[in-house]
């Protein structure tokens, strides 16, 4: 081995390391990933932390959205149970990752998720009405009831509405946050996606180009074991998605996703970096899926309770109640008082919105184009006639125009 | 009014978009220092500087998908795919995203800002691979506008438009014209207007329609056929989706017939659309069925391109079986 350089290499793009003589593979364990852990799940924190900033109004604001969230999912799974709701997607047991995440940024900030992630959205104050509005399509909904259940939306929050397509969420962010940096605004976009969706060639194209183009955008993985059925160890052999940072050039680090401090303390990192260096960085927050992918996925078929067991005994919620009750900020007390008012708030909240009115039948065609064409228009006039023939086929419209 | 080359018009409207707008940002692959392999974007970026127009790494949905995502944050994306061959890596972010960010958002966001410029079409012994026009698959996307120019004149016109339109454009580029149509075009600034197709050539024998690089075969099938003494009205569709229904109809009830030639293969063309809309709105005009002449149902070929293409006299034997139906 020597130190002897080649000199037809730009150094500054390869970072050379030593020329050898004799091959040497290098591979995924090449690179030690360390992993930031702050919250034991007793409360306590690991002596040497290093604490995010957070003080006590902040910590209960957190730990309230993380209610709100688990009782939320909880009476909506319940109520897709029901028969009321077609569809629900829930977070349990990693709803630390989203509203951790989300707690770690500026208002003006740009949250880009998947659809896992409404725990951001419940951070950033979207109310039970708009939630409920959109899960029951009706013509309260924001997105104007064209999207299944979770596709949540908000232009004033800064929450980008959700899109079915796995990934594709990822090189916006890129082209989103490259905006912000172009009209030297305040602000980084925050991208979440899942350790499935990093498969797609949408990640590729779009931490690459966030290297290159240097776009202030934070690309956050959920890392949480499972994609629908099927494991991470069938959806990657490298060192989880962090590994693949490094390739890219980006500033990376893994946190357990489970502790609200340790995903906090990242992503004001992160934030911050982003922010002066004009330059992306990765999050992987290693989590579980203790839940269902949705409620038409039956995980029975194919994980063990023995697994989930193990996960449940990690209950970010449960963890951060009791880093706050060490703290004093919190008690027993006030914690049912919140839960069980969250839970009535909920049920009359789907009470109403169950009844509210599918939209307008002329929002058929809004929105395609800024206007109408005249093509559309004339589609529409034919549907009207059609539904006035036979209203009874057609009973969410019918005599409402 | 200054003589100028399609590709000079094109440069030419992008330069005044950039001028008018300091949120104007162009991009693509090559289109930086060098300023495209065609040189569409040449002399931008050391005008505007490398933020402005900068070249990507090789990766046409990252582009797109970057764009959408540029264009939503309120900047004006003018996103370059160097080929149309090479546009099916972003189909995912066009079709399911850039032509549905408005719709399925319920208007809270938008990608209105968008526009993707991408050279189409053969006749450059291109082969496979950089001849292809792909428009019918975009046509089949609503949320999408789809233009294409057929000259100098047209194509800053349209683009200037395609840029300012508050909805996403795909604007596919004749690239066999780009050096080979010149003409005058004004150096200032203007628009010609999406949606509206244009009568060239008033006629009453029979409607040709085309677009793009497809209008000059036309126009020369048009002029055989005034030698045997048929009257040819040629009409240029220029936008794709949404399309000029009303003209189009216009010309054939007045001609009571019509032809439409179009690059690509015949099945599932633009042109059977076309064919379906106006049988259906003038059926009791026409005196003979309508005509397509495309491309065939195969991958576009190289040593035998003459013979793949709807060229004029392909036009010119359908002009005639038409009319002497």
């Amino acid at each position: 081995m020597t130190t002897e350089k080649s000199p037809e290499i730009p150094s500054e793009l390869y970072k050379q390391g030593p020329v050898v003589h004799q091959p040497v593979f290098i591979d995924g364990s090449s690179v030690e990933i360390p992993e930031l852990k702050i919250l034991h799940q007793d409360g306590t924190i690991y002596p040497d932390a290093d604490m995010p900033e957070i003080d006590e109004a902040h910590a209960i604001k957190i730990y309230k959205t993380l209610a709100f969230h688990r009782v939320l999912d909880e009476r909506m799974v319940a109520s897709q149970r029901q028969g009321r709701l077609s569809f629900y997607m829930a977070a349990l047991g990693e709803e630390a990752a989203s509203v951790g995440g989300a707690a770690g940024l500026e208002p003006q900030d740009m949250i880009m998720t998947q659809y896992r992630e409404q725990g951001a959205l419940m951070y950033r104050g979207f109310s039970l009405e708009n939630f409920m509005n959109q899960l029951f399509s009706n013509e309260k909904d924001l997105g104007k009831g064209r999207q299944m259940p979770i596709h949540y939306g908000s232009k004033a929050l800064n929450y980008l509405t959700v899109s079915s397509p796995l990934g594709t969420q990822i090189p916006q962010a890129t082209g989103y946050a490259y905006g912000q940096k172009v009209q030297g605004i305040d602000a980084v976009t925050m991208c979440y996606f899942g350790e499935g969706a990093a498969s797609e060639g949408d990640f590729h194209a779009g931490l690459n180009m966030a290297a290159v183009q240097e776009a202030p955008v934070i690309f956050f993985c959920r890392n949480n074991g499972y994609a629908i059925s099927t494991p991470a160890d069938e959806q990657f052999k490298g060192n989880g998605i962090a590994s693949r940072g490094v390739g890219y050039g980006i500033k990376t680090i893994r946190v357990d996703g489970n502790d609200i401090l340790a995903v906090l303390k990242a992503t004001q990192i992160a934030r911050a970096y982003a922010l002066e260096e004009n330059a992306p960085v990765l999050i992987e927050a290693m989590s579980y899926r203790l839940g269902a992918h949705s409620t038409s996925d039956d995980p029975s078929g194919y994980r063990t309770r023995e697994e989930e067991e193990k996960w449940q005994a990690n209950d970010p919620i449960l963890r951060m109640k009791n880093w706050i009750l060490a703290q004093g900020w919190w008690d027993e007390e006030q914690d049912n008082t919140l839960f069980e008012g969250l839970r009535e708030e909920v049920l009359a909240a789907v009470k109403v919105s169950e009844k509210i009115n599918k939209p307008h039948i002329d929002t058929l065609i809004t929105d395609v184009y800024d206007e109408p064409t005249s093509q559309l228009k004339a589609q529409l006039e034919e549907v009207k006639a059609h539904v006035n023939k036979y209203p009874e086929a057609y009973p969410f419209t019918a005599g409402k125009f | 009014m200054a003589q100028m080359n399609l590709l000079h018009a094109i440069n030419n409207a992008l330069d005044i978009a950039m001028a008018e707008n300091d949120r104007t940002v162009c991009f693509g692959e090559d289109v930086g220092h060098f300023g495209g392999v065609f040189r569409a974007t040449s002399g931008l970026q050391d005008k505007y500087g490398k933020t402005r127009c900068f070249n990507t790494p090789l990766v046409e949905q990252g582009i797109i998908g970057f764009a959408n995502g540029l264009a939503a944050q309120g900047s004006v994306a003018i996103a370059e795919i160097q080929f149309a061959d090479y546009i099916f890596p972003a189909f995912d972010q066009i079709v399911n995203e850039s032509a549905k960010f408005r719709y399925r958002s319920g208007n809270e966001f938008d990608v209105g800002k968008l526009t993707i410029r991408t050279p189409y079409g053969g006749g450059i012994a291109g082969g496979l691979y950089h001849s292809q026009s792909p428009e019918a698959y975009f046509a089949h996307t609503p949320g999408l506008k789809i233009v294409v120019p057929r000259n100098p004149y047209q194509a800053k016109g349209l683009l200037l438009a395609s840029i300012r339109d508050d909805n996403p454009v795909v604007f596919f580029e004749p690239k066999r014209l780009y050096r080979a149509s010149v003409g005058e075009v004004p150096e200032e600034d203007y628009q010609l207007p999406l949606g509206k197709a244009e009568v060239v050539q008033e006629g009453s024998d029979i409607t040709l329609l085309a677009w793009g690089a497809q209008m000059e075969i036309n126009e020369k099938a048009a002029e055989l056929a005034a030698n045997d003494g048929i009257s040819c009205e040629v009409v240029d569709l220029r936008t794709i989706l949404p399309w000029d229904i009303e003209t189009v109809c216009q010309s054939v009830m007045k001609t009571g017939r019509l032809l439409v030639s179009q690059e690509a293969p015949l099945t599932a063309g633009f042109a059977s659309e076309i064919a379906a809309t106006v049988q259906s709105e003038c059926f009791l005009h026409l005196e003979s069925p309508i005509a397509r002449v495309c491309g065939l149902d195969t991958p576009y070929p190289l040593a035998l391109e003459k013979e793949y293409i709807s060229d004029h006299l392909k036009v010119y034997e359908a002009i005639k079986a038409s009319v002497n139906y």
